[in-house]
């Protein structure tokens, strides 16, 4: 979570509100992120120098500062969208919120999600000469890892063709806020 | 292939590239020259149909890879190419340090007899033979004598859990049985590469692994190269390279697996 908040303020400057509602519209899938945990994140963002807070502006509402993303914090995204996560079972949080951060940020999607897929491919060519070599319990915890990594390989592939349409609704929603 | 300095039909070019020659050519990456079969930018069309559109890939001595890319990829193509099956509209094919696709049909058709071998998703076995006589026809073909042939055959059979079922008509077996029979045929010739095409794509899941299990590790323990085409990620995981094909062109090495691996998570 505190990636994807530096994530949504390399866009532009933003309020602690502003970051909360669009974390809720596009990863919060109908779990809301509370207030409190965005500032404790802002803060924390703030004290290891990857957000700058600006001077309070008047205005109701707990925090009215505006936040914006510091040289740090943009080398922190950059290198976090580049590296694959870890190839285990049940990702696509995490690899949704890079894809669709990259398009907003007119990174290089395809290129994340190809080496995301080599990860993937790799780790399951491991878990199949582990299959070939080990007993029928090694064989059962194998294939259930081999199934899922295969499920999200799938979504790999389909979002990666789908990549132009997704480009254009992210840039269509973030171009009418 | 028109290129002027290289005859058509004249035989094979028997000069290969000085090592470390090999760079990024057309869609794909050459790594070395230790390969054993390559296609270098090849391109083919089929009416207007463009299929490949500048692949490149290559496969070394013993390796496995797989080429893996969505249906109306290019990737059968590519295979087709590889084997000498198709004489791509340009680029170059080599095998053994030799220009494959200057060859004239008969000295391609001869290679294949002789030197490749071929699983096809459906088998294409010869319905009108015995299991026994599919496995024991490319020796013949290739002039083995008879005792010997159907001796060989029977080993493989054997090897690939198929004993006594060597009088059978390919009708008789299951698909599971067929594929078995259809990689005996191919690892029969000792094949100095294996041309797989969906080799599972007709079978069920576990039956599927038992297929590719004995085609690896019979393919491994003799020292074939195979080139397998598939769209399953986890038929892909039996090779030790794998390689993306999209639009016609080879768009991504996805590596091999580190060694040793990770321990199986829960």
């Amino acid at each position: 979570m505190p990636l994807t908040l530096l994530g949504l303020l390399e866009r532009e400057p933003s309020h602690g509100y502003d970051l909360k509602r669009d974390y809720d519209a596009y990863f919060g899938r109908g779990k809301q992120l509370p207030f409190g945990q965005v500032y404790a994140t802002l803060g924390r963002l703030a004290r290891d120098g990857k957000v700058t807070a600006g001077d309070a502006e008047p205005g109701e509402g707990p925090d009215r500062k505006r936040y914006a993303i510091t040289k740090v914090g943009r080398a922190e995204v950059d290198s976090w969208l580049a590296e694959p996560v870890e190839p285990e079972p049940h990702l696509q949080t995490v690899l949704f919120a890079k894809v669709t951060l990259a398009l907003m940020l007119g990174k290089p999607a395809e290129s994340y999600l190809t080496a995301q897929r080599a990860a993937h491919m790799r780790r399951m060519q491991e878990l199949t000469r582990l299959k070939r070599a080990g007993g029928l319990v090694d064989v059962l915890l194998a294939d259930h890892g081999l199934f899922h990594l295969e499920a999200d390989l799938r979504w790999i592939d389909t979002t990666s063709a789908r990549l132009t349409e997704l480009r254009t609704l992210v840039n269509r929603e973030d171009s009418s806020r | 292939m028109n290129t002027p300095d290289v005859p058509r039909d004249g035989g094979p070019e028997r000069v290969a590239p000085p090592p470390g020659a090999y760079r990024i050519v057309g869609g794909g990456v050459l790594r070395g020259n230790n390969h054993l079969v390559e296609a270098r930018d090849v391109r083919k069309s089929f009416g207007q149909t463009l299929a490949l559109r500048g692949a490149t890939v290559a496969a070394a001595q013993g390796e496995i890879l797989a080429i893996m890319g969505p249906s109306g990829s290019g990737k059968s193509t590519l295979l087709h190419c590889l084997a000498g099956i198709f004489r791509p509209d340009s680029g170059e094919v080599w095998f053994e340090r030799t220009r494959l696709d200057v060859r004239s049909e008969a000295e391609r058709t001869r290679l294949r007899r002789t030197a490749f071998g071929f699983v096809f998703q459906f088998g294409q076995l010869v319905p009108e033979l015995t299991v026994a006589d599919n496995v024991a026809l490319p020796l013949l073909l290739n002039r083995a004598d008879r005792k010997s042939a159907y001796a060989a055959a029977a080993t493989w059979l054997d090897r690939l859990g198929l004993s006594g079922k060597g009088k059978r008509r390919t009708g008789e077996l299951s698909g599971g049985e067929a594929q078995r029979v259809a990689v005996a045929r191919a690892l029969a010739l000792q094949p100095k590469v294996i041309f797989a095409d969906e080799p599972t794509g007709s079978l069920d899941t576990l039956t599927g692994e038992k297929v590719m299990d004995l085609l690896t590790g019979l393919a491994r323990e003799q020292g074939s190269t195979v080139v397998l085409i598939t769209h399953d990620a986890r038929v892909a995981a039996y090779a030790d390279r794998v390689v993306m094909v999209r639009d016609g062109i080879v768009s991504a090495d996805l590596g091999a697996a580190a060694s040793p691996a990770k321990a199986i998570p829960l």
